[in-house]
């Protein structure tokens, strides 16, 4: 049972290192901030929560398990706000996305127009 | 009415931190729990945006909903990183919404942003601007289900 708990752990944390590599590597090479953003948010979600159940399934059923639950729920309350206040200021800054190679639809047409140069 | 909500969510919520269970630390807990409940209904910040028990339970499949989402989502953009040539399509557009209450519009707007794929870059009155990474991602939020689906947790037709 010990070394079946040790086992989902691995492949928990191993696979929460992996969207972490991910992540890392995103903010390397997408273009620019916006789709940066993109890149840090798969950290935020699904990382946390992977990091928190494998060491949920060393502690067991015990305190440590619910705090750690209430790390990944402050977590996922917090950070789209933060996130939010970093696109919106870049926004009102001025800060113009790339949306190169995008197929453009005619309601998002008239919304590029205004904002994007090409 | 709240203000006993509030006193239950803050000793539950102590109880589960604290750890330590003799009756003089839960005696201070309490204690303190209904001092905060005080000062909070002093202040007179205690309303349906900071304590929103109005949302009831429904809130709840909610949540389970959107964590299947963020799980997909995260698939998506991770494949979108690995493979930027192919499903790489960055694209800012808007959408209407239609909560009507600020605290609807907060939870929809906070749900496409933790969704990986999809920001809200801005919210203002009954539109909001989305940033999606992917064709999917922005097709995604284009549908409306999720828009769809706080609006039914908010009760608002």
């Amino acid at each position: 049972m010990d070394l079946l708990l040790d086992i989902g752990t691995w492949i928990l944390l191993l696979a929460a290192c992996i969207f972490l590599l991910i992540t890392g590597l995103g903010m390397l090479r997408l273009p620019d901030l916006y789709t940066r953003i993109h890149a840090g948010g798969m950290a935020d979600t699904l990382a946390t929560f992977l990091v928190c159940l494998g060491l949920a399934l060393q502690s067991g059923l015990t305190l440590t398990t619910i705090k750690l639950l209430f790390i990944v729920a402050f977590v996922f309350f917090t950070s789209p706000t933060s996130t939010y206040a970093l696109a919106q200021a870049s926004f009102v800054a001025g800060l113009k996305p790339k949306l190169d190679g995008f197929n453009k639809t005619a309601q998002n047409k008239e919304e590029d127009d205004g904002k994007v140069p090409d | 009415m709240r203000i006993v909500g509030l006193i239950l969510v803050l000793l539950a919520v102590w109880l589960l931190l604290s750890g330590i269970y003799t009756p003089l630390i839960i005696g201070f807990g309490i204690a303190s729990c209904i001092l905060v409940a005080l000062i909070v209904r002093r202040m007179d910040v205690l309303d349906h945006e900071g304590l929103p028990i109005q949302l009831g339970l429904g809130i709840i499949p909610y949540w389970g909903w959107l964590f299947i989402e963020i799980f997909k989502a995260n698939i998506d953009v991770a494949k979108c990183i690995l493979f930027p040539k192919k499903y790489l399509q960055p694209s800012l557009f808007s959408c209407k919404i239609t909560q009507k209450s600020d605290l609807g519009k907060v939870i929809y707007a906070n749900s496409i942003t933790l969704t990986p794929g999809t920001v809200t870059v801005d919210l203002h009155e009954d539109t909001v601007l989305v940033h999606a990474l992917t064709k999917l991602a922005a097709d995604g939020v284009k549908s409306g289900d999720m828009d769809q689906r706080v609006t039914d947790v908010m009760g608002e037709a």
